[in-house]
């Protein structure tokens, strides 16, 4: 037998099994290679930054890097007066306007002692919850985008376009709304909108269902999402992950039941999870149902609130804001649910300022995201898109 | 996992949650604050802070699983920075209590709670961010939310900003 030359093949073991056996081990453990995804790429749905460590195709750990989109929410709420912080709620969740600022008014109002008149409540619920259809369209538009289906985005965008022209109709504004104030609402909706949304609500369901059947059930989005980023329920709660990323994982939790604010307690929805039938709990797909089922659930609550709104006679949607609006000195924690998760104010009065000493936003997809280092452990670059977009991060909110 | 008992808005709840904190840890948490917005009390011997929050989640009685807030606080008039914690018992009792820390105002430090709930590890790191007081023995204790040469913490209340930042004039 001839003697092997070993020299130039670098790191290879050489070990004779018998007389003309001989076994070469390459070593083969890849290089680390670090891959900075984003922050301009689309799939991250805004200015996040993720820092993978990858070997080969496998990201062994995935380090978001946020910051590009602070604006010091919390700083400019400490230097203006209360009324004046409800236009920059908008623009931190762009994509659900009405619910930030609802959960911003529902939270200052606990420190005001005021009484809404029901009227606005009922106008209140009916906005935010066609806002969360609109914000629900675009997560699961886009989340097919990243996955590679690009129909469903433009069913998801057409539709949403009907919604932004009702909000646009009320408030003036497509997106930034400045429309729930403190106490009340900037101006009564249009004479004929109640008739408009029911056409739209009639219009709407036939199409939820479409487009329910084109991308949920779509074989190669399943595949692509199923059993993918699983969330065991108790490390979520952990998370403090909240909305349909909780939901996601089975937990029977929202903020609209759990921790009632508004007229919610006098209408029928259900809280939607997944049943496992089709997904697998606490994985992408999971998150992505909770979301199909609660456009759903959020027609049925627009239905019962045009129902139940009183008539427009003699109504003042400011009637009930003070002239100043100056709380009782204490603190508070005030929170709604948004479509994204919980998102809460505490905010600090001292009872003589009509500024407040400190707000701080908790932002629903911030705490979502947080997870991410965990969620990323041992999933291939593909997968990792699949689980950013089952998050749903709008940057204006992580970001403030 | 059934559906979550719903919120208490009551403050007797929390009261009660606090008389079975108050038994074990007697002098080192301060007397209840039984206001109607936020119930809270304040826990006095920072050192103890992870021992206390371990306590209040895996109590049998008390179960705070959830840490729905922890915001950063200053307190100019008594040289001090804090923390505010909310937490609550999600789907399991449903009660809430707020806890409250404080720290000196310069080099403070409070024990990292980001161990007992994952979620404390961002809100830490943006209330260091923005206050600048220290977490002990958090696992990454970085900016978040400013680059990380910034200088000062902005939401100090005798912040002031920066001239320049790399060469680019700051205010404007």
């Amino acid at each position: 037998m001839q003697e092997l030359d070993t020299a130039g093949l670098g790191s290879v073991r050489v070990t004779r099994k018998s007389d003309n056996v001989v076994v070469l081990e390459k070593d083969l453990a890849t290089e680390q290679m670090v891959l900075a995804m984003g922050p301009q790429h689309p799939s991250t749905h805004g200015v996040l930054k993720l820092e993978c460590l990858t070997d080969g195709e496998v990201v062994t750990e995935a380090v978001p890097y946020l910051g590009y989109l602070h604006r010091c929410f919390e700083k400019y709420c400490e230097n203006v007066d209360y009324p004046a912080i409800v236009p920059y709620t908008d623009r931190m969740d762009y994509l659900s306007g009405m619910n930030s600022e609802m959960a911003f008014s529902v939270a200052v109002e606990k420190l005001l002692d005021i009484e809404i008149p029901r009227r606005v409540e009922f106008i209140r619920v009916i906005v935010a919850e066609l806002n969360r259809i609109a914000s629900h369209l675009v997560a699961i538009g886009t989340y097919g985008i990243d996955l590679g289906a690009f129909t469903p985005f433009l069913f998801c965008f057409r539709d949403r376009e009907h919604i932004l022209s009702l909000l646009e109709w009320a408030s003036g504004a497509r997106m930034l709304y400045n429309y729930i104030w403190i106490g009340g609402l900037a101006n009564d909706v249009p004479a004929d909108f109640n008739k408009r949304v029911r056409e739209f609500v009639a219009y709407f369901r036939p199409q939820a269902k479409e487009l329910y059947r084109l991308l949920t059930e779509n074989e190669i989005f399943v595949k692509r999402t199923k059993g993918i980023g699983i969330m065991p329920a108790d490390v979520a709660i952990n998370y403090g992950w909240s909305g349909p990323m909780l939901r996601g994982s089975g937990v029977k939790w929202d903020l609209r039941r759990n921790d009632p604010y508004s007229v919610y307690p006098e209408l029928e929805f259900n809280v939607a999870v997944p049943d496992g039938k089709f997904s697998d709990i606490g994985d992408c797909l999971s998150r992505h149902i909770v979301r199909a089922l609660e456009i759903d659930e959020s027609l049925k609550i627009i239905e019962q609130c045009i129902d139940k709104m009183p008539g427009a006679e003699g109504f003042d949607p400011k009637s009930a804001i003070p002239k100043r609006i100056r709380p009782k000195e204490g603190e508070v924690y005030g929170r709604a649910e948004n479509p994204r998760g919980e998102l809460g104010f505490y905010i600090q009065s001292d009872g003589k300022s009509t500024k407040p000493l400190r707000c701080k936003a908790r932002s629903s997809c911030f705490v979502n995201l947080s997870a991410m280092k965990d969620l990323s452990k041992g999933q291939l670059i593909p997968d990792l898109v699949a689980i950013i977009g089952s998050i749903d991060i709008v940057l204006g909110e992580v970001d403030r | 996992m059934e559906e979550g008992k719903v919120y208490s808005q009551s403050v007797a709840e929390s009261a009660a949650a606090y008389a079975i904190i108050k038994e074990k840890f007697g002098d080192a948490i301060s007397a209840f604050d039984a206001n109607e917005t936020m119930p809270f009390f304040e826990v006095l011997d920072v050192a103890r802070w992870q021992e206390i929050a371990l306590f209040l989640r895996d109590n049998g009685k008390l179960k705070f699983n959830y840490m729905a807030c922890l915001s950063g606080v200053d307190y100019p008039a008594e040289e001090k920075l804090g923390i505010v914690c909310n937490l609550e018992s999600l789907g399991e009792l449903g009660h809430r209590l707020a806890v409250k820390l404080k720290c000196a105002r310069n080099g403070g430090s409070i024990p990292t709670v980001s161990c007992v709930w994952h979620t404390a590890n961002w809100h830490e790191r943006e209330a260091y961010d923005m206050f600048g007081m220290l977490f002990t023995g958090h696992p990454d204790m970085r900016r978040i939310l400013c680059p990380e040469d910034w200088e000062g913490f902005p939401l100090r209340k005798d912040y002031k900003v920066q001239e320049t930042y790399h060469g680019i004039k700051v205010p404007y």
